[in-house]
């Protein structure tokens, strides 16, 4: 067999047979190659979506939850429903000390702020942080640097600004740090832009120290959010309850009610994009193989048509001494060349579509995937679908002309 | 060179079933050159296919060149053709993707020959029917008469012991199958043994034994003075 292989015969049989029925062979071709393509840069385009997802994530601590007060909806304990509850640092040590698996608790303000500068002014809805915000959320930084310790200690007047109020209070193309934009009569020197990843709750285009908004809007003690992070191996849900457990009764809220307290918990988020990926993948592959099973299909049609013209080709050969092993032996090994020619030609196309893709769709800041591409393991395994199906797809001619006696084969006209 | 006794070979026909052959004895030596006449539908294609070992006969006794031939799987078959037998058909059944010269040399790959012999071989039997400077033409590009010269060189490849022809005159014009029938008058005087079908009383003539099926039996089988072909040419 494998002397058979090697043997320039062997491929001369092949070559013949495929470039002297061009048509035939190039509709084949046309079927698998368009398989293979649309599976490679299906795979390919869902992967680079899902690591632009994955990118995004890469910046925040997962098992995080955010919480604010809210307003009660139920009478307790000689209080009315309708009472706004507001958080303050107390709470938060308490948090920090008593709930079991929190690794941090970082409180933040949340302000309404007017922005102007030169003759431009916008309202934006901005938040008082610790630098260590940058830690569990993770700013895309395009210019400068984020809150620093310094900042918090001296209460400085410095914002970092959303890639939104750039755009908004600069020109195109200009260097916005070092700056002064003014909110609430002061003069704020612009320290960073920062690119917004929001995965729920309002918009936040404005970071300046905590302690700074403490100070000018007279905040106190009071505090409107906490981050809320838990150690790895701690069931962020679990700590959720806790928290809020411990909130309700140092506030005097009713256990069940809901709308005392806000927050939401980025595992949920998280588990929710990953089940969007996970489906966005099988519907992929679903789509991948439907394609690649209908363009062997196709190729079965078009060897179909032309069995009967090969029926009597085989008729002949076997007229002229051809054993049944030798002719399917030779379509066998036809079927294979001409799946794994196209599937090359479907794998480097595809590849192909995949660079193009990236340049067009994957480079810069808003790119909506990045770095699409298939795993060799794919590849292989898509190959091997199309040389299988086609294999037994070449078979039928064979084994339809080889099960007959030669005298049939050669009668079909 | 060949034995035929009590041959039957009927075609099942929708519930019923037609009996074609009726009971054939007809024996072959080595060098005859016989013609297998009869009205149309009279069986001689079946008896020369199941000659050939393209088909099958229901029952009776067919012997080739000593070697009995009955059950025999297909590749045994396959083998038997390539090394006894050469076929010539009324329709060429030439290849049609495959230049003349590796029509020819088909027969030749199928006995494991190699390229280069397989090349020089058909060379020289292509030579014989005068086709040399045709070898490279698509079966397309050549008329009837070349087409079948090429059916015969190809049927003499393999240097089979007995050539077998379906009406190989039949779709040719006359003065082209007298062509083709020195063809095989030379064959057949360098002593290979012809078993031929045909319609045409004349081209009957050129053989050297008559043969007429009627009614699945054979009705008359009479030696005849052959007529040389090349008188008409
Ligand atoms: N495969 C088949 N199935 C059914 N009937 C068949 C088959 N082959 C031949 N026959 C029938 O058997 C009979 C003999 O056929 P055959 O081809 O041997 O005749 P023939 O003598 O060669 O005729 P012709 O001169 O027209 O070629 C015909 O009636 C034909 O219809
Ligand atoms: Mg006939």
């Amino acid at each position: 067999m494998i002397k058979f292989l090697l043997e320039k015969d062997t491929w001369q049989e092949v070559f013949d047979s495929l470039s002297k029925n061009k048509l035939r062979s190039i509709l084949t071709m046309v079927g698998v190659w368009w398989g293979i393509l649309l599976l490679i840069s299906l795979l390919g385009s869902s992967r680079g979506i899902e690591n632009n997802f994955n990118r995004m994530f890469e910046n925040y601590a997962t098992n995080s939850l955010f919480l604010s007060g809210g307003n009660t909806s139920m009478p307790f304990k000689g209080y009315q429903e309708g009472r706004k509850i507001k958080l303050n640092l107390d709470d938060a040590k308490k948090i920090k000390e008593n709930v079991e698996g929190v690794e941090y608790v970082l409180p933040s303000h949340q302000l309404q702020i007017t922005l102007s500068r030169k003759s431009l002014s916008a309202s934006f809805i901005g938040k008082g942080e610790f630098p260590f915000n940058d830690v569990l959320a993770k700013k895309d930084l395009l210019w400068g640097r984020y809150i620093n310790q310094t900042d918090i200690d001296e209460h400085k007047k410095v914002i970092v600004i959303s890639e939104d109020v750039y755009k908004q209070l600069f020109e195109k193309d200009e260097n916005p740090i070092g700056k002064i934009v003014y909110g609430e009569n002061l003069g704020f020197t612009v320290i960073g832009v920062y690119k917004v990843v929001n995965f729920g709750g309002p918009q936040i285009d404005v970071d300046i120290p905590f302690t700074t908004s403490q100070q000018i809007f007279g905040r106190g003690n009071t505090i409107d959010w906490m981050t809320i992070t838990g150690y790895e191996n701690f069931d962020i849900n679990q700590i959720d309850a806790d928290v809020k457990l411990l909130l309700k009764n140092i506030h005097s809220i009713h256990p069940d009610d809901n709308r005392g307290l806000f927050g939401f918990n980025l595992g949920d988020r998280f588990d929710q994009i990953t089940g969007f990926l996970t489906g966005m993948q099988f519907l992929t592959w679903f789509v991948g193989i439907a394609t690649l099973i209908a363009g062997v299909f196709a190729i079965g049609g078009i060897l179909l048509i032309s069995v009967k013209e090969r029926t009597k080709e085989i008729g002949v050969r076997r007229a002229l001494g051809a054993t049944p092993f030798l002719i399917k032996r030779q379509i066998i090994i036809e079927s294979i060349a001409i799946s794994l020619i196209a599937g090359f030609l479907g794998i480097i196309s595809g590849g192909l579509i995949l660079m193009l893709v990236n340049k067009t769709l994957g480079i810069g800041e808003d790119a909506f995937m990045r770095n699409p591409s298939v795993s060799i393991a794919i590849v292989f395994f898509a190959l091997l679908i199309v040389i299988t199906l086609g294999t037994l797809i070449g078979l039928i001619p064979a084994f339809k002309a080889t099960s007959v006696k030669p005298i049939d084969a050669l009668r079909e006209e | 060179m060949l034995e035929i006794r009590e041959l039957h070979k009927s075609y099942p026909i929708g519930g019923s079933s037609l009996h074609v052959l009726k009971g054939i004895n007809l024996s072959v030596k080595d060098g005859e050159m016989v013609a297998i006449m009869g009205s149309s539908g009279s069986g001689k294609s079946t008896l020369l296919n199941i000659i050939g070992m393209l088909d099958e006969a229901d029952s009776g006794e067919y012997i080739l060149d000593d070697l009995p031939i009955k059950d025999l799987t297909e590749k045994k078959a396959a083998v038997y053709r390539n090394k006894f037998l050469g076929f010539i058909f009324q329709s060429f059944n030439l290849i049609n993707y495959k230049t003349a010269l590796e029509n020819v040399a088909l027969p030749l790959y199928y006995q494991g020959v190699n390229r280069k012999e397989r090349q020089q071989q058909a060379m020289f039997h292509l030579g014989k029917v005068g086709l040399t400077d045709w070898a490279k033409h698509l079966p397309k590009e050549l008329s009837g008469g070349q087409n079948q010269r090429v059916a015969i060189a190809r049927a003499l490849a393999a240097n089979p012991k007995l050539l077998l022809a379906d009406e190989p005159t039949g779709a040719l014009d006359t003065k082209t199958s007298y062509e083709i029938m020195e063809f095989i008058q030379q064959l057949n005087d360098e002593g290979k043994t012809i078993l031929m079908v045909t319609h045409e009383e004349d081209i009957a003539n050129m053989c050297k034994r008559i043969v007429r099926l009627r009614d699945g039996v054979i009705m008359e089988d009479k030696k005849v003075t052959q007529v040389r072909a090349e008188h008409y040419v």
